[in-house]
């Protein structure tokens, strides 16, 4: 293995904890945005703001970090990418700071009006971020980005059957993941009633991110075909684990089990994340560009690697405390525990 | 397609000027709000510890505003620079890629400390905020370090073909600029939040508002915005004389000296134009003698090179750089002012007049911080990379920045009046008595999180 394959997987590993950690995050707005005005819809907002305040900046700089290695070891994909991909990534973009925003302000907001609008624009950004970023993969996935500064076309390379559905299967997943997710937060908060809300929400979510990723099939099959060879070529294997593990977690949630949905939750979309890595190797921008071909410097693919170790060695610890300490409610804000239900509201 | 640099420009200048403020509250809050909390425990002062937790409250919500106009900024490397970051992503992003861990263990121990007042014991809680103090000064360093490897270009090399081959990275964090403006930033973010905390509770004070909060709250960072004052004005000085020598037409254009020359007069004010300074006060020679200590000093001016290689608006910059000197030495008389009446009195100066000027630091040293960026960001056009790349071959060929352009003024600009909204209703409520969760700072603990009442609503 190269360098810059090595370099490519440590991109890949920070796609992967982006789409687990952030997804799970987005999926959790779109919940939010569906919950609607009742009093347990009230309920909903509140756990949702319990279980993701602590972690949600954190989660998001795992964006951060595969912007910067994008850049630095792929720069000519990265500008190739933002160039020409120009409208949905601003939109992503602009997405990022209302949903931000918008969660922070919804529970200080000053009055009960400013934190609806806030909690509807966390709301509806949140649907909207990630369908936008699905439309750039699928782009790029189908061929749709050629080198060079805006060189392809600025509305179709991503207003097209594999970007649309990739979008729209983007916000499934997520919604999936954060629905398995919230069944666990339910259960912390000792809320039986939503524990049980978010697994049937789960089970749905699941239904329609696998008819999404069958439908899937077929359109790439059609027009994004190199894609297409690798997932039923060599990450066969990876696509049938990532099955198994959803149908695994559906099983779970079925029997109320106590553990192992969301780590199998979350093994489904890794699964499926290296598939689609596996099925694009060794291209950078399929049938374009090439990680070799594409790759920086050998000394700045070195420091990459390096500031990598460094993040092993200090994020992770780190992140693990924070994880813990949330998961054992040592950590705690302006939000306290959703009420169960019967609670008088007031 | 250089129809889009305009317009690129103005979204880039705009979002990075909005994004500093917030980024020098996320480099400088969390140490203020630690010598809070340190003072609270060591004293066992309960005042000093809830400005601790408030602050730490109020930073909860400006980081959280800069974590999201910080992610608007890297997309912006590529919606906007894509050539810039093609060709030299590989040399600066080595930076950047280090400040990428600094991040992530501010956001964490940030959110550990903002959360952890409850169920955390004292000294265990104050040590989960050391890191972030720690880790923005990291951070500090690591983008602008970018910043100074774009006025100071260095360990790389061009091949014929413009393509970079051998990345020095250790060349590119130590770039020659770093040792000035780096320090130059961080103690700017400490004098932005220093003074701008201080003017807050200067404003309390003079509505009337004397308790012991108050005067905790603006004693402690006027304290240390005034120690760093006169710290910025050797580094600044350090800095101007570098730059006469690195960038020289940077400097004769915040000067504006139009001819290279000896004994060359120092302009306060004034309009630049190509036959020399019109207006303003002039006096002569001193320029020569900061750049050199001797009037005999050689300035170089405009006319050593083409038009086309110098920087735009000139007077703007030269305005900028002499607005700047004039808050930091402002900023030094303040404290002067301060400290003597401290040293007579042990107390803070309680004419109305010094809570005025305290009242008017804030708003003063955010505009001599954007001041500041002015001179350093259009001092370096037309290079976007100093002397090696030009900023019209950097920008993107998608079209539509106005339209993106003008989006984001809407946004940010909402953005910004909902963060001040949305701090004002939490120092009313807080006014009010409520303490916005309920709970004392390391209160006795629960056990397991108990369906308590919602705060705040
Ligand atoms: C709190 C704000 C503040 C204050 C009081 C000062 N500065 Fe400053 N200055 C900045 C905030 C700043 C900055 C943060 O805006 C800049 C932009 C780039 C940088 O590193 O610092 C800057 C840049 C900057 C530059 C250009 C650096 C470059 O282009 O690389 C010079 C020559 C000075 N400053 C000089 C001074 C002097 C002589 C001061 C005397 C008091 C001074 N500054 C006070
Ligand atoms: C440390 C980080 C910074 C980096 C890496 C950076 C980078 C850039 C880049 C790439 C551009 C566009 C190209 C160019 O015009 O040269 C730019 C322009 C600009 N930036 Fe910065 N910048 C930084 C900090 C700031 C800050 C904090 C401000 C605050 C006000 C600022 C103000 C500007 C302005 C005014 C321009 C437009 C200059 C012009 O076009 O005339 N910069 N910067
Ligand atoms: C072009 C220049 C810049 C880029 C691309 C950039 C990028 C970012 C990004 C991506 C974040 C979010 C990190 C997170 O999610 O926690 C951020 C936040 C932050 N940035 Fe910037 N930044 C730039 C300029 C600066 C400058 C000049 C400074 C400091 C002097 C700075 C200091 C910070 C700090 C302290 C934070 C933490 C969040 C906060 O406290 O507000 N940034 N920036």
């Amino acid at each position: 293995m190269s360098t810059a394959d090595a370099v490519a997987g440590v991109l890949w590993v920070g796609v992967t904890l982006y789409a687990v950690f952030g997804g799970a995050d987005f999926g959790a707005g779109f919940w939010s945005l569906f919950a609607g005005r009742s009093e347990r819809g009230e309920r909903v907002r509140s756990l949702i703001d319990w279980a993701i305040g602590p972690v949600w900046e954190s989660n998001h700089v795992w964006l951060i970090f595969v912007l910067v290695v994008l850049w630095t070891a792929f720069s000519g994909a990265f500008a190739a990418v933002f160039s020409t991909l120009f409208i949905p990534l601003s939109l992503a973009a602009l997405g990022i700071v209302l949903r931000g925003s918008g969660f922070a302000f919804q529970r200080l907001a000053p009055g009960p009006r400013e934190r609806r609008v806030s909690r509807a624009l966390f709301g509806l950004s949140s649907l909207l971020t990630p369908f936008f970023m699905g439309t750039v993969v699928g782009a790029v996935a189908s061929g749709r980005v050629p080198l060079g500064n805006a060189e392809g076309d600025p509305v179709t390379s991503w207003v097209n059957a594999v970007s649309l559905l990739t979008g729209a299967l983007f916000v499934a997943t997520s919604a999936y993941l954060a629905a398995v997710f919230l069944v666990s937060d339910s259960r912390r908060a000792g809320d039986g009633d939503l524990e049980r809300y978010f697994t049937t929400r789960a089970l749905g979510a699941a239904v329609v991110a696998g008819a999404l990723g069958l439908a899937g099939l077929f359109v790439f099959r059609a027009d994004a075909r190199y894609i297409y060879d690798g997932l039923v070529g060599e990450a066969l294997p990876l696509v049938i684990l990532s099955a198994v593990c959803g149908l695994g977690v559906l099983a779970l949630l079925r029997r109320g089990a106590h553990r192992g949905a969301r780590v199998l939750a979350a093994g489904a979309l890794a699964a499926m994340i290296w598939a689609w890595g596996v099925a694009q190797f060794p291209y950078l921008l399929p049938e374009t560009l090439t990680v070799s071909a594409g790759a920086a410097d050998p000394d700045t693919l070195t420091e990459v690697l390096i500031v990598f170790a460094a993040a092993v060695l200090f994020v992770i610890p780190s992140l693990g405390l924070l994880y813990a300490l949330t998961q054992r409610s040592v950590l705690e804000g302006e939000v306290a525990a959703p009420r169960p239900k019967g609670s008088v509201e007031g | 397609m250089s129809s889009q640099l305009l317009p690129a420009r103005q979204q880039m200048a705009f979002t990075l000027g909005f994004h500093i403020i917030l980024a020098c509250l996320g480099v400088a809050f969390p140490a203020i709000m630690l010598i809070a909390n340190y003072i609270g425990l060591r004293r066992d002062d309960p005042v000093a510890l809830e400005l601790a937790r408030r602050w730490s409250k109020v930073a909860a919500v400006t980081v959280a505003v800069g974590a999201v106009t910080g992610t608007v900024l890297s997309f912006e490397f590529g919606l906007l620079w894509p050539e810039f970051t093609k060709r030299f992503g590989e040399v600066f992003g080595v930076l950047f890629t280090i400040e990428g861990i600094f991040f992530f263990l501010e956001a964490i121990f940030l959110t550990i400390y903002i959360f952890g007042w409850k169920r955390l014991t004292g000294w265990k809680h104050f040590w989960t905020g050391v890191p972030v103090a720690i880790c923005g000064i990291g951070g500090a360093f690591s983008v602008v370090a970018v910043n100074s490897w774009m006025n100071q270009p260095q360990g790389f090399t061009l091949g014929a073909d413009g393509a970079v081959t051998d990345v020095d990275p250790l060349k590119v964090i130590f770039n020659n600029a770093v040792p000035y403006e780096v320090p130059h930033m961080i103690l700017a973010a400490y004098l932005v939040t220093c003074f701008l905390v201080a003017s807050v509770y200067a404003v309390g004070m003079l509505r009337g508002r004397r308790d012991r909060h108050h005067r905790l709250g603006l004693l402690i960072p006027l304290t240390v915005g005034c120690i760093l004052a006169p710290v910025q004005f050797i580094v600044g000085d350090t800095a101007a004389r570098e730059i006469a020598k690195d960038q020289p037409i940077k400097f004769a254009a915040m000067e504006c000296v139009q001819t290279t020359s000896t004994d060359v007069t120092e302009y306060l004010g004034g309009r630049c134009t190509d036959d020399g300074v019109k207006g303003g006060i002039g006096i002569p020679g001193l320029d020569s003698w900061l750049v050199g200590f001797s009037t005999d000093t050689q300035v170089t001016g405009l006319d050593t090179v083409p038009a086309k290689d110098r920087p735009p608006a000139n007077t703007l910059l030269h305005w900028s750089f002499d607005f700047m000197v004039g808050v930091g030495s402002a900023l030094i008389g303040l404290g002067l002012w301060f400290g003597f009446v401290w040293w007579r009195r042990r107390d803070i100066p309680q004419t109305k007049w010094f809570l005025r000027a305290v009242a008017v630091s804030g708003v003063a040293t955010v505009l001599a911080m954007e001041a500041g960026w002015i001179v350093t960001e259009v001092g370096r056009q037309p290079w976007i990379v100093y002397e090696v790349m030009r900023t019209e071959d950097a920008v993107t060929g998608a079209s539509g920045i106005w339209v993106t352009f003008g989006l984001v003024v809407v946004l940010y600009a909402a953005l910004g009046a909902a963060m001040i909204l949305v701090l004002r209703s939490m120092a009313r409520r807080w006014r009010q008595g409520e303490s916005l969760d309920e709970q004392v700072p390391y209160g006795p603990g629960e056990g397991a999180p108990s369906p308590v009442e919602r705060g705040s609503e």
